[in-house]
Order: structure tokens, then sequence, then C-alpha cells
């Protein structure tokens, strides 16, 4: 039917005036509000700043923490969030730092990456936090490295990642390729077998990891037999799982993230393939995954990281059990939750040997800090400002909780850029 | 008419304002809502005009912010290889992305390639006389189709951690907050610009057809009209305004990955028109702020309660208040004038 | 290897199959457009997973019968579900279809953040019954239970659904309800009545699908958005209000998304379906099957 009758808007002339007045009064009343209320927290901000200088007793230090609370990757992130959380509750109950308490400032990066970088922005200008903790993904970090190099902050990123970074303004807490992959291929090598077949989501991380292990397997005398992808959230392996059947792989090495995971692991046990067939080595998979995808068909197969929850420090017994009282029996504990409450007593032990909350002399501070932490003994490394870690491959048992198989029996020198092996001269060129 | 008009210039006359009353951070945050307001002003030229539904808006803010990225990432990159590519295997750059080491092709492609993929699609499938839910969901297959090779040809487009970390457009430092400035009052100006190019059409002769082919299209083609003409036309007007906010976008962000052309920021896209009234244009302006301030502002201050927030928005508005927040004024108004009459009405009798 | 991908590919179809049967009554035979139809098959995903927690607790001895009574609550949790939604909100958008897109999505972001605040965000793990652990071996291929399970489901849900539609009263009353809804008002049928049923039935098999879907995938508060776009297409493809459609365009995908994966790449495999519906439907708007219509719009 014909509706010709908008056009009567145009003869409301007063009412539409009327209408236009209350809707700009409205947005400059809301435009104006936001203004005041910045320009009352930077008033705040500034205060806060003079007192800083002045150390006045019973006064607060800001640190953001940015970790996705909502959409996909809130899975893995919220526990990291807590784990934080825990850590900056410990130091206050030590008597904070520097005499301040400790004050978290959380936000939300929902998944999204210019949120993150918003979000970054926000903390750095308007709440003038003296540290960030945040990120899972590489396209967070990716999205807050140029917001705080601009703007002088300090990020502390608490997730394995593929390396070929190291800003100056982020501390990567996680471990870097040498720490994770490459000492995964070499092990796997030496044990299982020589024919790799490399499967992955299809995003930076796998396709990137990917290239490093087809390199290194040039080097040591490996074979790769297969080369696959998959898009996020895909949940058919059946064509994949035929592939692996038909090149009959010793070893297939997995990059999947997430949901993935669930549908991968299910159809491999269904297809008959048992981790006597194939040694499956994954490097995302850690004990908050394995409850989303059912111990029982992970067991056997082999991840490589640098914390297990069943790693046996006296640092880690605490750890784990602080964890579980502080929020609740059935959670766990795993490597970027560790790697996450690292982070926060690092940069406390930083903010202590510096004196202050400046990040440059944070940064200064921070070479060379040694820490015991839950996995063991970590040391800054103050040239590329990732830490040195111990390396731990591990079985998956039936009650989701991993048997080490190996560990690399002292911290390894993070190298993001593979400058030591040989066979990396042409990876980072 | 006057009146109206004064109305419009006092609003973007505030925009144009804000760099004086609004800090750095607060700026930066409306700069941004601005470029999706320029989207909103295309959806609710083809949804409230033209009753043409996309959900495919993402694809073409996302070409054309991939169109300027590349540009300033090869800026960045000051004649080497950009980074992404060296560590995905790339030894030389590929041909297609020669030609936007010039901006002004960074620019005119922004706006012609999203331009002419809508054209494409919209032109076979509104000749096909596909209509209504059938184009949206096929729109979103195109969604699909673009999100996923974006993802996979990691090597050509940074994969999903997107293009990033720019440092200069034209030679000036993109964290500079001067430039910040001259890049917010471009998007205000050009938002200005399409708002009264888009009224231009819509309260012309072009806009009553654009309303009959909504309401009845196949009695305009009856009368000789071809609607097909009319829904590429608008459709790829719409697109080309999305690669414009794109651009702008990627200027002021300094950030664009395939997750920002998804399924989601598209359908995201059609829910700013919606509250802000899809049959109105400023209403689409307002509601694209207005949202997204409230983003802003409820996901940092509770996270669990903004998505239930944002969903039972969805049903509210399309249950409750289908004509936004512009019908909600406009019944108002029309409750005054009511009033207003009525008095006077009765003021008239008391003469008598 | 060939025997194995042709399996795959009728698995792959049986699952494209299964989450769009639902839609093809909702969408294809009542045209709404439902986008909380992944966040009914999500409902249908817990609900076996809550079923199964109870299983495990209160009966251990036969624990692996779960799944028997997962399949009919999960149906019936749904389809409560989706009456209640018919009632409340999509009875009144009928005649708006692109609003009800609208609507249908703010309730699934309703109903995929109530699933987060119950359950948590991390994904839950639902043990599959040990009954349908394995495979036949056939051929020099396997053929797992669960995927046999499963394409066996799904043709027992056309069949009977087939046979509802086509023999019973009530099924008879949808069909004349779609076909000519003002006639049928006439004739004395509860409109009404019949659009809340069918679409409660429309949602119940999601459920289904959901439940079926715990013994291959994950399960969590996002797992909808995975698969609606999908359904979606099978239903366009297969050509609106006819089942048989619906059968073709599933298997059809399914079949030539496994071959083009198998010597492509899952990633380019994705991209050349999506193509290559868009480009069929430019050619045969309709779809594969379409009801013969004289009326225009």
């Amino acid at each position: 039917m014909f509706q010709m009758n908008r056009g009567k808007g145009v003869r409301m002339k007063p009412a539409f005036m009327w209408k236009l007045w209350l809707l700009l009064c409205v947005s400059v009343f809301a435009l104006g509000g936001c203004a005041a209320s910045s320009a009352v927290d930077q008033a705040k901000n500034e205060n806060q700043n003079d007192s800083s200088s002045a150390g006045k007793e019973g006064d607060v230090v800001k640190v953001g923490i940015l970790h996705s609370l909502s959409g996909t990757m809130a899975i893995s992130e919220v526990s990291l969030r807590d784990a934080e959380l825990m850590a900056i509750e410990e130091i206050n109950a030590s008597g904070g730092l520097l005499g301040k308490k400790i004050e978290p400032v959380v936000e939300d990066g929902a998944s999204d990456w210019p949120t993150f970088a918003e979000k970054a922005k926000k903390l750095l200008q308007k709440d003038q936090v003296a540290a960030i903790f945040g990120g899972w993904t590489s396209a967070s970090r990716k999205a807050m490295l140029p917001v705080v190099e601009q703007n002088n902050g300090l990020l502390w990123y608490p997730v394995q990642y593929e390396g070929m970074e190291s800003s100056p303004n982020i501390f990567y807490t996680g471990a870097t390729t040498n720490q994770q992959i490459v000492p995964a291929v070499s092990w796997l090598l030496k044990n299982r077998g020589k024919t790799f077949f490399l499967l992955g989501s299809d995003y930076v991380f796998p396709r990137t990891a990917n290239k490093i292990i087809k390199a290194q397997l040039k080097a040591e005398g490996g074979q790769v037999v297969g080369e696959e992808y998959t898009p996020l959230g895909h949940t058919d392996y059946s064509t994949i799982i035929s592939k692996i059947k038909q090149v009959k792989p010793a070893v297939v090495f997995n990059t999947l993230n997430g949901d993935s995971n669930v549908a991968f692991f299910k159809q491999l046990k269904d297809a008959g393939i048992t981790p006597k067939d194939v040694t499956v080595m994954s490097v995302s998979i850690a004990e908050e995954e394995i409850r989303g995808i059912g111990p029982d068909v992970l067991a056997g197969h082999l991840a490589v990281w640098n914390y297990f929850q069943t790693t046996d420090t006296p640092e880690n017994k605490a750890f784990v059990q602080k964890y579980k009282e502080k929020y609740g029996q059935d959670r766990v504990t795993d490597d970027p939750i560790e790697a996450a409450y690292t982070a926060v007593h690092l940069w406390a032990e930083a903010v202590k040997k510096a004196g202050s909350f400046d990040v440059d002399q944070v940064k200064k501070a921070a070479a060379g800090l040694e820490y015991k932490a839950p996995e063991g003994t970590v040391k800054i490394d103050g040239e590329t400002q990732h830490l040195w870690k111990t390396v731990r491959i591990g079985e998956i048992q039936a009650d989701g909780q991993f048997k080490e198989l190996w560990n690399s029996g002292q911290p390894v020198k993070p190298d993001p850029y593979l400058k030591s092996y040989p066979w990396g001269k042409g990876l980072s060129e | 008419m006057v009146n109206k008009r004064w109305g419009y210039w006092l609003f973007f006359a505030a925009l144009f304002l804000a760099p004086f009353y609004l800090t750095e951070f607060r700026l930066s945050l409306l700069g941004k809502f601005l470029c999706f307001a320029i989207v909103a002003v295309g959806i609710s030229l083809i949804w409230g005009y033209t009753g043409i539904l996309s959900l495919g808006h993402g694809v073409y803010f996302g070409l054309g912010a991939y169109c300027m990225a590349m540009y300033l990432k090869l800026e960045a990159s000051r004649g080497h290889l950009p980074d992404f590519m060296e560590w995905s295997g790339v030894r030389e750059l590929p041909w297609f992305w020669k030609p936007f080491a010039h901006p002004m092709v960074a620019i005119a492609a922004a706006i012609a390639l999203p331009t002419l993929l809508a054209a494409l699609l919209s032109y076979l499938t509104f000749k096909n006389r596909i209509q209504g839910v059938y184009f949206s969901l096929l729109s979103q297959a195109v969604v699909v189709v673009f999100v996923t090779l974006f993802i996979g040809k990691q090597e050509w487009t940074g994969g999903t951690n997107g293009l990033t970390n720019f440092s200069t457009v034209f030679g000036f430092s993109l964290s500079s907050p001067l430039t910040q400035i001259v890049l917010y009052w471009l998007t205000a100006a050009v938002l200005a610009l399409i708002f009264v190019m888009t009224r231009r059409l819509t309260t012309g002769q072009l806009g009553k057809v654009l309303i009959a082919i909504r309401d009845a299209e196949n009695r305009v083609r009856f009368l000789g009209f071809n609607p097909t003409v009319y829904k590429v036309f608008v459709y790829s007007l719409s697109a080309a305004f999305a690669g414009v906010a794109g651009a702008l976008f990627v200027l002021q962000v300094g950030l664009i990955s395939p997750e920002m052309m998804g399924i989601i920021p598209s359908i995201e896209m059609v829910l700013w028109a919606a509250v802000g009234g899809r049959h109105s244009l400023m209403g689409a302006i307002i509601g694209a702020i207005v949202m997204n301030t409230a983003k802003s502002f409820l996901s940092e201050n509770y996270p669990d309660l903004w998505l239930l927030l944002l969903g039972a928005l969805f049903v509210v508005v399309v249950l409750f208040v289908p004509k936004g927040l512009a019908g909600i004024y406009e019944s108002l108004a029309a409750v005054r004038i009511k009033e207003k009459r009525g008095h006077e009405r009765e003021a008239r009798v008391d003469v008598s | 290897m060939f025997i194995d991908q042709l399996f795959n590919g009728l698995s792959v179809g049986s699952i494209l199959l299964l989450i769009a049967i639902g839609l093809a009554i909702t969408f294809g035979l009542m045209g709404v457009i439902n986008m909380a139809h992944g966040e009914l098959m999500m409902v249908g995903a817990y609900t076996t997973y809550v079923i199964q927690q109870w299983f495990t607790s209160h009966m251990p001895h036969s624990a692996g019968l779960y799944f028997v009574a997962a399949i009919p609550l999960s149906f019936l949790a749904a389809a409560l579900l989706g009456w209640g939604l018919e009632k409340s909100l999509i009875r009144h958008l009928y005649h708006r279809p692109l609003d009800s897109l609208l609507a249908t999505w703010g309730i699934s972001l309703i109903l995929q953040q109530t699933a987060r605040l119950i359950f948590g965000a991390p994904n839950v793990a639902v043990v599959p019954p040990s009954w349908l652990d394995g495979g036949i071996r056939l051929f020099g291929a396997v053929f797992p239970y669960k995927r046999l399970f499963i394409l066996c489901l799904v043709l027992a849900i056309v069949f009977f659904l087939y046979m509802y539609l086509m023999k019973t009263r009530a099924g008879r009353r949808i069909q004349a309800v779609t076909m000519n809804r003002s006639m049928a008002a006439c004739l004395g049928i509860a409109t009404q009545k019949v659009d809340a049923y069918s679409f409660a039935i429309g949602s119940g098999l999601a459920g289904v699908a959901g439940c079926a879907l715990t013994l291959l995938g994950p399960i969590g508060p996002t797992i909808g958005t995975y698969y609606i776009v999908d359904a979606f297409m099978v239903v366009i493809l297969g050509g609106v209000g006819k089942l048989a459609g619906t059968l073709l365009g599933a298997f059809g995908i399914g079949l030539i998304s496994t071959f083009v994966e198998y010597s492509t790449s899952a990633t380019i495999a994705k991209v050349i379906v999506f193509v290559l519906i868009i480009a069929f439907l430019q050619w045969k708007p309709s779809g594969l099957l379409s009801v013969r219509t004289r009326s225009l719009d």
C-alpha cells in the first residue's frame, strides 16, 4: 500500500523546531557532561600526581586491568582478571607498594580490538594508571601497542604468543616461540617421530608458528606431511581427519584455537584415532580448556607450556590453594593465569626496586629482576622485556590435569626473533 | 523550513566546536562515533527510505577502512615491506598494494571499491527481484565470504590482527593532538556534507520514488519506473558512505581488522539507525552517537548487563518504538501541537 | 578415500539438515526470520548438559542412558521457549519480517548472556554416552557411530515431520495456514494457535539439533552463532516452503563443501560454498525447489 504521508513532517514547523531544540539541548548537555566529568577526573588525577610526588601515606596508585569480560574471548580472559585481582589483593594485604594501596581499574575489552585500543587510551590518559595488565589475543595486543607506545605507558601481556615483537612499552610474561614451540618440536623429533601434520585455526598465531616449525623441521631433519587451517569457529573436522588418516603422520602439531579444539578432539576420537596412533601436541590447550573439551577425549595427548597446575614448587602449592579458596574449588589454574598473576608481582617488585611508579624507572629496574613464581624462578630479560622461563611438556590425564613428561631443567632465554637459531635467520628478515 | 535549518545548523555547530569543550580522549571517541553516524545515514537512506535492509554494511565499511589502512601502513613502513608481510613469508609487495602508496589512490579506492562491490551485488540481486529478507540474508553471506577471505589471506591483509601501528598521514604524525583535531573536523565536515546531500536527495522527487518502492515496489514498476535502477543507486551510494566512514575511522582509531567488518558489527550498524529512527536522517545520526556512547559507558561499568540491555533494546525498539528516538520526538511534538491548538480554540471561544 | 569423503559429505549434510530443519518450519513455512534459532540450539545443548549432570549424580550406574532422556527433554525445553517467544514477541511481527529479524537478534543476545550468567562463559563438557563410542569398519573406512546416529536421527525427524504435515489434522492445519491464512481462518482454523504450535515445533527441533551436536562439537554460550548463517543458507538454497528443498540443499552443501575442502582447504571451501550459493540464487532466486505461486509480493 502507498503510504505517501511522510511529507507530513515537513509541515510541522513549530513541532520540528521544538524537537530539534530538545535534541540539541540533550546532546550538548550530554557532551558537556562528559567533558565536565572528564575534567573533574583529570583534576582528581592531577591531585593524585601531586600527592604521589609528595608521597603521602594512605594514598592509592591505579593500575589498569584490561581483558575481554564479554564476547567470545571472555571464556579465557575472565580468569586472567581474577588472577590479577588476586595478586593485587595480596600486595595490598602485605602493605601495598611504596606506602600506597593498589587500586585496580577493571575495563572490558569486549573481544573487540578497537575497544582494547580505546580502553587502553582511557586508562592511560584519563585514569593515568601506572601499568596495564591485559590482553589475550595477538590482535588485542597489536591494537594496544601503538597506544601504550605513544602515551609511554606500560603493558604487561600474559599470554604465549608468536614472537617477532619487542615493544619498549610492553613486558611479555607468557612464552615466546623459543620457550614453547621450538623445544616442543625438538622433543617430538627425538621422542615421537619425524613426520608432522600442522593443523591450526586460520589466524596469525598458527600461521606464524607453523612457519617457524617448517623452518625448524627442515633444519633438524623432520618432514611436514600436511598443513591445514580452518576458519575460526569451524566445527566439522571430518575432512581434515580423513587427510590425517591418509598421510599417517607421527605427530599432529595442533594450533587450533578455542571451540574448534572441542570439535577436533571429539571427532578425532570417534574416527578411531588414539594417542597411540598419533601424538597430538597442542599449544593452546591448558587446564581451563580441558574442562570445556572433556578430559575423556584428551587423555593421552600432549601440550607444551611453562606451567601446569601440577607443577611442583612451594610457590605453586600456595598459589593454587589461594586461587581455589578465593574463586571456588572447581576452578583450575593454568599457564596464562599463572603468567598474569606473576606479571602483577613482577611489576610490584620492579616498582619497589625503582622506588617509583615512573614508567622509565620501572623499566630500568625491571631488567634482570628475578622472581620466584609458581612456575619456578623467572627472570626479566632487559633487552627484549620477555621472561626467562622453564619449558614443560605434559601429558593430559583422565582427571584433566597434566603429568609432566619433560622440562628444560632451567629457564630458557627468550629469543622472540629466533636470532640464536641458525635456521631462524630467514624468518625475521 | 527555516526553523528546521536552524536546528541543523546548531547541531553541526555544536559538533564543530567540540574540540573546544571536550578532552582529547572524549573527542577521539566522538570522532569515532561520527564515522559510525555517517554509516547510519547510509543505512537510513536504504532501509528507512527504500526498505532495503542490508546486513552487509560492515564489508563496505571494512573495504574503505582497509584501503586507507594500506596507504597508512605503507607510509609507516617507510619503503620497507609492512612488518606482517615479512613474517608471513612475502618477499615483495603484492601488485595490488603498490598503488596504495599514493594517498589519493587510497582515498579514491576507499570510495570506489565499496561502491563497485555494492553496485555489482545489488544489480544482480535486484535485477533478479530478490527482495526483503532474502536480500538481507544474502548480504550477510557476503560478509561471511569477505571476513573469511580477509582472515585467510594473512600475507596480504594482516589476518586477524588486521592493519595497525601507523605513524603518519601526509607526513603529519597521527598521534599528535592537532592532527586528531583536524581529522575530527574533517569527519564532522564529511558528516555534514553527506547529511545535506542525502537530505536534498530524499526531500526531492527521488525521495518520493524511494518511499514508493519501499511501500509497494510492484506498483512503482507498473507506473513505468524501473525500481532496480533506483535501488542499485541508493544501495551503492550508502555503500560509498560506509567506505568513506571506514577510511575516516582508520585515520582516527589507527586500526582495522576483519572482526570489524563481521556479522555482528554489521547488525549493530542497523541498530544505530533503528534506535535513532530509521526514517529520519538526523535520527540515525543521533542514534549512532547515543548508542555508541551508551555502549562505551555501559560496557565500561556493567559488562555483564551490557549484552542483556543491548538485546532488550532491540526487542523494545522493534516492538514499541519502531520509529526510534526521532519517532518519540515527533509524537511528543504532535501532542504539543494538539494541546496548543486546543488552547487556541479555547481562547477563541473565550473571546467570542 | 572416496568412500570416506562421501560419508563425510553425507554426515556434514545431515548436520546441516539437522540445524536447518527447525528453521525450515519457522522460516520456510511461517516466514519468521528467527535469528535466535542458534540460541534455541544452545538451549538444547545446555539441557543435555544439565540432564547429564543430573544422571551422573543421581543414577551413576546408568549414566550412559542420559542421552535417551536428553533428546525429548531438549525438544521440550526449546519448544517451550519458542512457544513463549511466539506468544510474547513474534506474533506481533508477522507482517514485519525485517523487524522480526532484528527483534530475534536481540533475543539471541539475551539468551547468550543468560547462558553465560547461569553456566559461566567457558564451555562445558558433555561426555558422549559410551554406547556411541567407536564406529563400524567397512571398505577400509571407519564410520563413527555418532555420525551414523545423527544421520539416522535426522532422517527419522524428516520422515516424522513429513508424515505429521501431510497425514495428521494438526499438520494439515499448519499447511493450510501457511498457504492461505485468511482462507484458513474463514474455514474455522484458529490461526493464532496454529502459529504458536508450529513455531514451538520448529524451536523444539532446534533443541534436538543442539542436543545431537553435543556429540561432535563444543557446548558454550556462543555455539548458536557458528551455525545460524549456515542454517539460513540451507533453507534459502533449498527453496522456502519446501521440506524436500531443505533436504536437497543440506546434502548438496554438505557434499560440495567436503569435496572442495578435501582438494583445497577449509577456508577456501567455505568461501567457495558461499559464493556458489550467492551465485546460484542469482540464477534461481527462489531456490532449488519452490512453491509455485502467482501472487506478487
